[in-house]
């Protein structure tokens, strides 16, 4: 099953991951990334914000692009928006396969696109305000890998 | 008759709102030169740079300085992403 998903409300990865387990018998791995507002350096909240028309048809490329890359027998692709707490998950990307690699790869490419190649804008509330994040020179070298 | 201009992250601070309209005038529509000469000061200078990318109709110009926008289009300047 492949399930691609922008959520404005906060989500249980663990639920989720339990329900995409489910739908595929096959699967001999499956490999998850959740990621969190990190509760430390001082952000109080992050606040992610999309753009209808191209965030979620993004989103849905990526993941054909993901399941034209790797043999994957199910995908799941779910991105908060919205302002969320330090500790709340942002992201949930899994992916099964009969074997391991495939699954591990995929969420690895999965997620170096969603950091800094899908129509996402984050910014981060501080002592001092609010903050814009655009994405590290690392994240761009952690794209690069995959051209 | 007018377009829309949706302003996306650090561009909405920037003009001190998400959306603007953009009116196109007798010839009934809008170039590149012709929506940065509407914009405020500070927004037309950013939405130059080079990171800074124009959607029309939900589909991202290869090249913003193609832009030809029309009655009821909806035009949306792209900073750079971060998402995760």
């Amino acid at each position: 099953m492949v399930i691609v998903r922008l959520s404005s409300q906060s989500f249980d990865p663990a639920a989720e991951l339990t329900a995409l387990e489910g739908t595929m018998p096959q699967a001999g791995g499956i490999a998850s990334f959740v990621g969190r507002v990190r509760p430390t350096d001082g952000t109080q909240a992050l606040e992610l914000s999309h753009y209808e028309p191209l965030t979620l048809p993004g989103m849905e490329g990526l993941a054909e692009q993901t399941l034209a890359r790797f043999d994957l027998e199910g995908l799941l692709i779910i991105h908060r928006v919205g302002v969320m707490q330090p500790g709340d998950p942002i992201v949930l990307v899994a992916a099964g396969a009969r074997h391991r690699r495939d699954a591990i790869e995929a969420v690895d490419f999965a997620m170096d696109h969603l950091k800094s190649d899908a129509w996402f804008w984050k910014r981060e509330l501080r002592a001092d305000g609010w903050h814009w994040i655009e994405p590290r020179s690392a994240d761009h070298a952690d794209l690069a890998r995959w051209k | 008759m007018a377009a829309r201009l949706i302003l996306l992250g650090r561009l909405a601070d920037l003009a001190g709102t998400p959306e603007l309209a953009v009116p196109l005038g007798d010839a009934a529509q809008i170039d590149w030169p012709g929506l940065l000469a509407l914009l405020p000061a500070a927004l037309a200078e950013a939405a130059t740079g080079p990171k800074i990318r124009l959607a029309l109709n939900g589909a991202v110009l290869a090249d913003k300085t193609t832009l030809i926008a029309r009655s009821g289009d909806e035009l949306a300047l792209l900073p750079p992403v971060s998402g995760g």
